[in-house]
């Protein structure tokens, strides 16, 4: 009687399902798509942060694992993306080789918490800036701006952009109780819009043609395109603007000035843009311009 | 309160939707759940069969698979429609189970000796039923099937995840993550919107019990 194969099956999936749920703490997840420059024998101000983490010759980098595109991580455990991308030329910059940087799950609501509770050194987690937000942790960057945008289906020519949608009686996905949800109204008829819980659903309505156009950022968009093997597209261009910063504790302008200034570097020397082709760029057709840097305080 | 009071024409709009999908929905399964209970007693066995597979297939099934068939499956089949008539009937191939069930209780509690009566003069199976059982065995279905309509309305708040916007319990999502409102307030208004709804439907079953009611 194979009771021990059973009862070995049955250790095997408990020890999984341990390795599952532990998410949320550090974890070396080596193994990038690129390799942004790592700084040699950098030399910082003692006391700032970039000192303590150039020593320590570590960093701790709170991201999305779950966001196609920006952070994603794959079965594996490698983490692909631009918010990625970002964290390594951050970390490049302080001489920290993408090997020593431990990626930490920040989904949207708790990057707040594991910055202010000092659990990771900075987020990159398609994090927009607003002033809610502002008041608990510093912003640097931009270092990309994303905004709502339309997906219809590939052979859809009669939406062109959120102006189009009307005149057309197009028939519009989103979700329940998010901010695209509630932007797209000024744009309809409230008939015109059906609600979900996830975006996935919007998607499969999108699929069987229950309606003609889902709506959100375009960064998510993005990640249900590239997954539809060409049945969606993107209509129109972006109608709102969602600034994405780097989340670090509140008042750490060095450190803040410190990233600016780096992607700043980057977008100089071409690894800015090698980090969104090898990305999100696979996907989205314009390579963007890094934005300008807000102020740090 | 004042969260209540600043949002009350949400809050109208939302009692109206859920009304209109309760009273459609409450037609719907009564009729259809009636429809089955008679399968069930009626004396050929295939249609007691698939009255009994019915009422197994969708009082055992959660309500939430259901309208996922309903909302995402029907489309793939190529029926479109509307997500609020998917909605609906998502609602009332449920509850027509639990209204079934409750009507043939009913039909149970009526004394044999009635039926056997009603043949015995004459009548056929369908004229029995009509004319005999069904008006007695009002009596007794009216406060379970009143529980089970009452069950119905509150269980209608599930159809909002399911592309049926404007729907009461929809108004929490709207006035909490989109705008950023207290959760609690938010809540407590949409549980006396739906009080709004049941306690009155609770009276009427109360009058109507009382009006049917005869003493035997």
């Amino acid at each position: 009687m194979p009771w021990k194969s059973v009862l070995r099956a049955g250790v095997a999936m408990a020890a999984l399902a341990l390795a599952a749920t532990a998410c949320g703490q550090p974890q070396d997840l080596g193994g990038g798509a690129s390799a942004p420059p790592v700084a040699q024998g950098v030399q910082f101000q003692p006391g700032t942060t970039m000192a303590r983490l150039a020593g320590a010759h570590t960093i701790r980098i709170g991201t999305k694992f779950d966001q196609p595109l920006f952070g994603q991580q794959s079965l594996s455990g490698s983490l692909t993306g631009f918010d990625t991308e970002i964290g390594r030329i951050v970390a490049g910059a302080l001489g920290i080789t993408p090997d020593k940087i431990q990626w930490v799950e920040a989904p949207s609501a708790q990057r707040e918490e594991l910055i202010k509770q000092g659990k990771v050194d900075l987020v990159v987690a398609t994090y927009t800036i607003n002033d809610n937000r502002r008041q608990q942790v510093s912003f640097a960057g931009p270092y990309y701006v994303a905004g709502q945008s339309l997906m219809v289906k590939s052979d859809n020519n009669t939406v062109t952009g959120a102006d189009s949608l009307r005149g057309t009686k197009a028939r519009v996905c989103s979700v329940q109780g998010s901010t695209p949800a509630e932007n797209i109204r000024k744009y309809i008829d409230p008939a015109q819009l059906t609600v979900f819980d996830v975006y996935s659903k919007c998607a499969d309505a999108l699929r069987t043609g229950q309606v003609d156009v889902v709506t959100t950022d375009n960064v998510i968009l993005l990640g249900f395109v590239a997954d539809s093997n060409g049945a969606f597209k993107l209509a129109g261009d972006t109608f709102t603007k969602e600034p994405y910063g780097i989340g670090v504790t509140k008042g750490d302008v060095a450190f803040c000035t410190f990233i600016n200034d780096t992607l700043t570097q980057a977008a100089k020397s071409g690894s800015y843009s090698t980090a969104w082709k090898t990305t999100a760029g696979k996907v989205a057709t314009q390579t963007p311009e890094l934005p300008a840097s807000d102020s740090c305080s | 309160m004042d969260i209540i009071l600043d949002n009350i024409g949400l809050y109208r709009d939302g009692l109206l939707m859920t009304l209109r999908i309760c009273l459609y929905a409450a037609i719907g399964s009564m009729a259809l759940g009636t429809a089955i209970a008679m399968f069930r007693v009626s004396p050929i066995p295939p249609l007691r069969g698939m009255g009994t597979a019915w009422v197994t297939v969708f009082r055992n099934c959660p309500l939430t698979v259901v309208l996922f068939f309903c909302a995402f499956g029907l489309p793939e089949l190529g029926i479109n429609g509307s997500y609020l008539w998917f909605g609906i009937t998502g609602l009332v191939l449920y509850t027509s189970a639990f209204v079934c069930e409750a009507v043939r209780s009913g039909i149970n509690a009526v004394p044999t000796g009635q039926a056997e009566a009603a043949r015995a003069v004459g009548l056929s199976f369908t004229q029995s039923l009509r004319d005999v059982v069904l008006p007695q065995a009002v009596r007794s279905v009216v406060p379970p099937l009143g529980s089970v309509i009452i069950a119905m309305i509150k269980n209608s708040a599930i159809v909002g995840a399911f592309g049926v916007g404007g729907e009461l319990f929809s108004v929490q999502a709207r006035l909490t993550s989109a705008q950023g409102l207290d959760l609690i307030p938010v809540l407590l208004g949409v549980a006396a919107g739906y009080l709004i709804i049941t306690i009155p439907a609770g009276l009427a079953l109360g009058m109507i019990e009382r009006r049917v009611a005869v003493a035997r």
